[in-house]
């Protein structure tokens, strides 16, 4: 069962990694043999776009965003033999530098892991019910982000 | 019947959520879309590029085809850009 947060404060990525590899089938807490033998983060990242851009705000569907989040965090542990999932997205003003989104996934081999943080993630950008607006360096709002076409191409891959 | 608005769709709108009692030929969230777009200026702005406005009924994905008969909360929002 995936570990699905949808929150405005922000998270501390070792402890994330640590509660993952602790909730194994045999994690580093227990006796037994450990099974996880891959974990794989990724963080996605407010860019400050050359200085143009002051901050980020992120507005959400509260509910949805949960549960969407989960719907394709449950499509990733059918598709890989997963042994730990953990994704967080934050919402709310976020400035450059700061942290955006967490995905762990935790598995036997690197494959596995590596893949499903990919498709993961693909699947949040145009699935999760999340949109951008941009603040601007001189005070003025930059509008709302435009979705990138290479994001929806991204997702058709894994169809 | 409940309508959430996100985003620019929620800008353009000017609320974040209404109730609204559609005529019974409006059976879809296709023609759900075209009914509010007629309701004034701001709808209008709202859901002028056709196939754009992307729709969730009871927090769940649906296509424009989907019907909205026992729906308890229909939302319109932009294409997502989270990530």
């Amino acid at each position: 069962m995936a570990d699905v947060r949808v929150q405005s404060a922000d998270f501390d990525v070792a402890a994330e990694v640590a509660a993952v590899q602790a909730g194994g089938d045999a994690g580093a807490g227990k006796t037994g043999p450990h099974d996880i033998g891959a974990i794989v983060t990724f963080t996605g990242v407010c860019r400050n776009d050359d200085g143009r851009l002051a901050a980020l705000e992120l507005e959400h569907y509260p509910g949805m965003a949960e549960d969407e989040i989960a719907r394709v965090a449950a499509e990733a542990e059918k598709r890989w033999p997963l042994k730990g999932l953990c994704v967080i997205h934050r919402y709310g003003l976020i400035r450059p530098g700061e942290s955006i989104v967490l995905v762990v996934t935790a598995s036997a081999h690197r494959q596995a892991a590596f893949e499903a943080a990919s498709f993961l993630m693909d699947y949040l950008k145009t699935r999760a019910p999340f949109w951008k607006k941009e603040h601007l360096a001189d005070g003025t709002s930059g509008g709302w982000v435009a979705p990138r076409q290479e994001d929806d191409e991204a997702t058709t891959r894994w169809e | 019947m409940k309508i959430v608005y996100f985003a620019w769709v929620r800008e353009r709108v000017g609320k974040t959520e209404e109730i609204v009692t559609p005529p019974d030929e409006v059976r879809t969230v296709a023609d759900l879309a075209g009914w509010l777009k007629g309701r004034g200026e701001e709808y209008a702005h709202a859901f002028a590029e056709p196939g754009i406005v992307r729709a969730a009924i009871d927090r769940r994905h649906v296509k424009p085809d989907a019907p909205i008969a026992g729906a308890g909360e229909i939302a319109f929002f932009p294409p997502m850009t989270g990530g």
